[in-house]
């Protein structure tokens, strides 16, 4: 008896060793691309054409006009980004946003994986400790700014504990330390947010580590150091970016705090300046020519955040 | 937070931007059609009472062309409000909270119908509103606002405050600059107060209005702070405001800090820079009022200041035009400016103010003072660039006269250099 051993009909390569494939027309999961269709639908209509369209009012004579009027708008090169950048205010909001950022930015980061790190630890109150941290950034900044006023006025409570110490004029009123002391609210205020990415951030180490590092003789702080740092590293990077990027957009506290960016311009920020040009004064082509320079300002330090805290991540 | 900001601004922008680029020809609704209207007021207490009484009245006797009367959407200011809407097309008819200020603008993006070219509108505006109305009008003399009703600023004091430091509380010395410095450290030097009187140390342009303009206005007897597009400030009368804000600011009678809350109401001042609107809002002051002081004292008969007044705009938007002009001239009527003053203590724009509405004066004598002082009010330079010459004044202000940093004619000589190529920007 013989039996005779059929191979499986095995589908042969097309020759050169290469299989050409058709790719559906909505990619290999098309419902993916429905989930996620309103998200790029918002990112288009809210982030993707105001930005294309300004940087076209940038280079335009260009005011808002009611619908339907006679209007017209020349091209005018470069001439909006001269008339912005002629402006000593705008060269100084931008040094302005520039110390804001020297200083909010390096204090969130250390101070939301340090703040995160102790939370992720602590076993009593864990959620109220949270909530706590967390509360300031759902508050209204229009509410807690009134009690900063209290706080850094003349004759507030800072000044009071400080006694002698306390600068003067005062906090919000001193051209040296309006900027420092947004700075500080800003960081106070936006610092549940970032305690939250880094706790989410500090669940995916391993605890694994934490004992090996121990058994190696670490301590709390070259574990630290040596295992939470460097573990919630993607977690920095998104933390540097999100600081950088909200710090860059500073308007609410400029506007309330020291009253509309002074004293003298000192605590002014592009986008107040932004503001004032483009709503107030009707001027929305400098507006945008600052918004331009300003995104091109941040996709910089943007890139070099990435480029020197972002590994081979 | 700032990123919600961002983003706000960004859908307001957006759906602005999107409606003017995409929108096809041009409103061609006439002033000769009629039909339901919907109009804002503002969002103040009695202003929304008047508002809402101004819309029955009218509604009552005109059942095809009805009011939809609203507050104004809130915003940053209203400003800001009225600007997008007219961008996006949507602005309500008639608005009556708009500020001369910004009148400029709103007519360079075509949001505004011209009122002169109504028939019959410059004559019911002149003759309602008399001399006065010559300072609402843009530089090729038309009216792109109806003069509605002003807010003449003064200075209220608090009696009880200077008869604690010794002050006589019915014959205030506060006529001239020295007498008001005198007066103030008086006060603060008795403890009564923290300061004298607070005005917004901040940079907002607006602000100016209520600092050095009220005074600006009584030195010159009514000059406006730009003419013919020239700034006109940069003058001896102008240094000695300057002079005068600055010498409070640096004797500490007034803070450089914001004050949250109300100053004059909180008992931190004793004095406050304000208009008819603060009778109602100050009823548990024991209050006096008297005119801005000037250089060497003016008679309360003969002194002017700052209008703040907020005006009617009829907006392009509007598709019935003819029933908005109704409604203007209806709620502009004697018998709704009568009902205005009632409700709200805000004089209407209106020529012989007291003689024509002489028994509320008679009934209520603490307005007095300001009816009289309505008939010497002056405006904002008029004009699309009114907003940034305030700012550059301001700017120049915050840095000289609050903070104190260099000499106030050097400051108010740059400013008015400033404001001069401003004003013939087109």
């Amino acid at each position: 008896m013989t039996s005779t051993l059929t191979p499986p009909a095995v589908s042969r390569p097309p020759e050169g060793g290469k299989r050409k494939r058709r790719r559906p027309f909505f990619g290999k999961n098309p419902l993916g691309l429905l989930f996620s269709a309103p998200y790029l639908v918002f990112v288009i209509l809210v982030f993707a054409y105001p930005l294309v369209y300004s940087v076209w009012i940038s280079f335009h004579d260009f005011f808002f006009a009611a619908p339907g009027a006679q209007v017209d708008r020349p091209f005018v090169g470069l001439e909006n980004y001269i008339t912005a950048f002629s402006d000593p205010a705008v060269i100084r909001s931008f040094g302005n946003v520039g110390i804001f950022l020297l200083i909010n930015v390096p204090l969130t980061v250390v101070l939301s994986l340090l703040l995160a790190s102790a939370l992720n630890k602590v076993t009593h109150f864990r959620a109220f400790l949270r909530v706590s941290f967390y509360v300031p950034y759902l508050t209204a900044s229009v509410a807690v700014v009134a009690v900063w006023l209290f706080l850094f006025n003349g004759n507030g409570i800072v000044n009071q504990v400080l006694g002698p110490l306390a600068p003067s004029p005062s906090w919000l009123v001193n051209e040296h330390w309006a900027m420092p002391s947004i700075a500080l609210f800003v960081t106070w205020k936006q610092l549940g947010f970032y305690i939250l990415l880094y706790l989410a951030a500090l669940q995916a180490v391993p605890q694994e580590l934490y004992e090996s590092a121990s058994t190696d003789g670490a301590g709390a702080v070259r574990s630290f150091f040596s295992v939470t740092v460097p573990g919630v590293r993607p977690a920095t990077v998104l933390v540097l970016l999100v600081s950088t990027v909200t710090g860059a957009n500073l308007f609410t506290e400029p506007y309330l705090l020291t009253g509309g960016g002074g004293p003298n311009g000192a605590s002014a920020s592009p986008v107040l300046i932004m503001y004032q040009d483009g709503l107030q004064q009707g001027h929305p082509d400098t507006a945008a020519a600052i918004g331009v320079v300003l995104v091109i300002v941040v996709l910089g330090i943007a890139w070099l955040q990435n480029r020197f805290a972002g590994g081979n991540d | 937070m700032q990123r919600r900001t961002v983003i706000g601004a960004s859908v307001l922008l957006t759906a602005a931007l999107a409606l003017s680029a995409c929108s096809g020809g041009a409103t061609t609704s006439s002033t000769a059609k009629h039909g339901p209207i919907t109009i804002w007021y503002s969002n103040n207490e009695q202003e929304v009472a008047w508002g809402k009484q101004m819309v029955s009245a009218w509604n009552a006797t005109h059942p095809k062309e009805q009011v939809k009367g609203q507050e104004i959407p809130a915003g940053k200011s209203s400003e800001e409000v009225i600007g997008a809407a007219i961008a996006a097309g949507n602005a309500p008819c008639l608005i009556y909270n708009t500020a001369p200020a910004a009148v400029g603008q709103f007519e360079k993006q075509g949001g505004l119908v011209d009122l002169s070219k109504i028939s019959g509108g410059a004559a019911y505006i002149e003759a309602r509103s008399g001399k006065v109305a010559d300072q609402y009008k843009n530089a090729a003399g038309d009216y792109f606002q109806m003069p509605w009703k002003s807010n003449p600023v003064v200075i209220f004091y608090n009696k009880d405050m200077f008869t604690k430091a010794g002050l006589d509380p019915e014959n205030p010395k506060l006529s001239t600059y020295a007498d008001f410095i005198d007066t103030s450290k008086k006060l603060v030097a008795a403890g009564v107060s923290k300061v004298a009187i607070q005005p917004a140390p901040t940079s907002e342009f607006f602000q100016t209005q209520f600092d050095f303009y009220p005074l600006y206005a009584a030195a010159t007897n009514g000059k406006q702070i730009v003419q013919d597009n020239k700034s006109t400030f940069a003058n001896q009368a102008g240094y000695d405001v300057a002079d005068f804000w600055q010498t409070m600011y640096k004797d500490k009678l007034s803070s450089p800090e914001q004050y949250t809350g109300d100053s004059f109401a909180a008992g931190n001042s004793a004095m406050a820079i304000v208009g008819p609107w603060a009778v109602s809002v100050y009823k548990d002051v024991n209050w006096g009022s008297v005119p801005v002081p000037t250089k060497n004292g003016t008679p309360a008969n003969k002194t002017w200041t700052f209008s703040d007044a907020k005006n009617i705009g009829l907006y392009s938007a509007c598709k019935a035009q003819g029933t908005a002009w109704d409604v203007l001239k209806f709620s502009t009527s004697k018998a709704q400016d009568q009902k205005l003053l009632e409700l709200t203590g805000q004089m209407p724009l209106r020529k012989d103010l007291q003689t024509t509405y002489a028994s509320y004066f008679e009934k209520n004598p603490t307005y007095k003072a300001f009816g009289d002082q309505a008939s010497r009010t002056v405006e904002v330079p008029p004009g699309p660039n009114t907003v940034e010459m305030l700012q550059a004044f301001r700017d120049a202000w915050t840095k000289t006269v609050v903070t104190g940093s260099g000499d106030v004619k050097s400051a108010l000589n740059a400013a008015a250099s400033k404001i001069d190529t401003i004003a013939k920007q087109k």
